[in-house]
């Protein structure tokens, strides 16, 4: 992956935050946190989640309800609604300074992708524009403690969402967990080369995100850090997020 | 006329290709004419279909933005919003990648000759002028199958500027690249953007083997042209 070009005026440049991991290991919760704090700090913050750009989402969702995606045209079309909202959001508040958290980053389609058998090299190619984090976040977690974290009071699993169009299992949730147990697998494989930065995710909630918070003060730049840390006053009336 | 059966042979793709289809077997050919707007592609089209049947090959004819699910959805999608380049790419790409595994892959698997009313070059060649990297835009569309036979109708883009206003009385935006910002005056930019256009077919001509006829000249000439290298190659194959 291409890294970013590095603005030389450090206040403009923008830090990109990822989480990544399976359903049920607590990312958006961690990123949920992670974004009410740097708020609080003043500071300009921007969250975007997997798979949803006005414009492509629907079009997913009509595929997926008919089952009529395969998996090439299901890869690209994530990559459309990725590209949406890279080209709309990220890139540009990345330019403006931004804090942006992703909810789910290329590494999502790294796993999914290439466990629905698509060649992992050209599904990094297709997401070859996108800029390289500041920091990944990878939320290490157990399949058994995730899957119990997703299926309490679900009785029903979606068809994509349980990996029935891989025909790994009549069962939904036998195809679940051997989809997820898939994805897993990739993203293990992803984690040295790609420079995760791994969270156990069996941990209290409080507690994982005090060592999320201490990582992302490593990684924003020193005025930000400042702020954070109290050491310079917030200025709130120009420091709001989008929303 | 005797229809000459094509032999099976192993599926080949520009890139990776497509998973599960990878040592698929085919006994169809397929046939691509590409060409701006104004080309007369379509015509020509039809004309090669009616012979092509009348000969006995059973026949598919598809085409860019056309996918049930999704080409619907280009439209809306830009009458909503103005996509971005990429994001515009990528729609163009899962639209065909959607024709491709359920349309033409499977036709070709079961021997219909497949006509294709432009393919990937178009959908290169617009991301190319619109600035996104070439490599970035020829691997996406690694997952294609190659074309037995390409034709590209080369037409001088003022001829075209007037064909295109004859027929439709005005000019589409994104064939004109005005999402570009080209120049103001829209005659200027058709013409910059046709020129453009025409210079990365000229790239991919080498690369992919491409045929280029001489779209200048009359229609009936046109096919002559076409259909005389069409059934050479389906009498040959």
């Amino acid at each position: 992956m291409r890294a970013r070009n590095h603005s030389t005026d450090e206040s403009t440049k923008g830090i990109l935050i990822v989480v990544e991991g399976i359903d049920g290991s607590g990312k958006s919760t961690q990123l949920h946190l992670l974004d009410k704090w740097l708020r609080s700090k003043g500071l300009l913050v921007f969250t975007t989640e997997w798979n949803s750009s006005e414009v492509v989402k629907e079009i997913t969702s009509k595929g997926k309800k008919k089952a009529l995606l395969t998996p090439t045209t299901f890869s690209i079309l994530h990559a459309t609604d990725f590209a949406d909202r890279y080209e709309r959001n990220i890139a540009p508040l990345l330019r403006a300074g931004y804090i942006v958290l992703a909810d789910r980053y290329v590494y999502t389609a790294f796993a999914r992708d290439v466990v629905r058998g698509c060649s992992p090299h050209w599904v990094r190619k297709v997401y070859g524009f996108a800029a390289k984090p500041d920091i990944t976040f990878y939320f290490q977690v157990p399949i058994d403690i995730a899957i119990n974290r997703i299926l309490v009071g679900r009785p029903k699993l979606k068809y994509y969402e349980a990996g029935m169009d891989l025909n790994l299992s009549n069962d939904p949730f036998e195809s679940y967990r051997i989809f997820q147990a898939k994805i897993i697998d990739e993203y293990e494989s992803m984690v040295e080369h790609e420079d995760f930065t791994v969270i156990d995710a069996t941990q209290d909630i409080e507690q994982q995100q005090m060592t999320v918070r201490q990582k992302v003060l490593q990684v924003l730049p020193r005025t930000l850090a400042n702020r954070v840390n109290g050491t310079t006053p917030v200025a709130p009336p120009q420091a709001v997020g989008l929303d | 006329m005797l229809v000459h059966r094509a032999d099976p042979k192993p599926i080949e793709f520009y890139g990776e290709g497509i998973p599960n289809l990878k040592d698929a077997e085919i006994k169809g050919r397929l046939i691509v004419i590409e060409g701006p707007d104004g080309s007369g592609r379509s015509t020509q089209i039809q004309s090669i279909i009616t012979k092509l049947e009348s000969d006995g090959h059973a026949v598919v004819n598809t085409g860019l933005k056309r996918s049930e699910l999704i080409g619907q959805g280009i439209l809306e999608a830009k009458q909503k919003l103005p996509l971005g380049k990429k994001t515009l790419t990528l729609f163009y790409a899962a639209d065909f990648v959607e024709q491709l595994e359920h349309k033409i892959i499977p036709a070709l698997q079961a021997g219909y000759v497949v006509l294709a009313d432009r393919y990937i070059y178009t959908l290169i060649a617009r991301s190319i002028v619109r600035g996104l990297s070439s490599r970035w835009s020829h691997d996406l569309f690694g997952f294609a199958p190659k074309a037995d036979l390409v034709f590209y109708l080369d037409v001088e883009p003022n001829e075209l500027f007037h064909r295109v206003f004859q027929k439709y009385g005005s000019l589409d935006y994104y064939e004109s690249g005005a999402d570009i910002g080209l120049s103001d005056d829209l005659y200027e930019s058709f013409i910059a953007y046709q020129q453009k256009m025409a210079r990365e077919f000229s790239v991919m001509a080498k690369q992919y083997g491409m045929i280029r006829v001489d779209g200048n000249k009359p229609i009936p000439e046109v096919n002559v042209t076409l259909q005389e290298k069409i059934d050479s190659f389906l009498n040959s194959s």
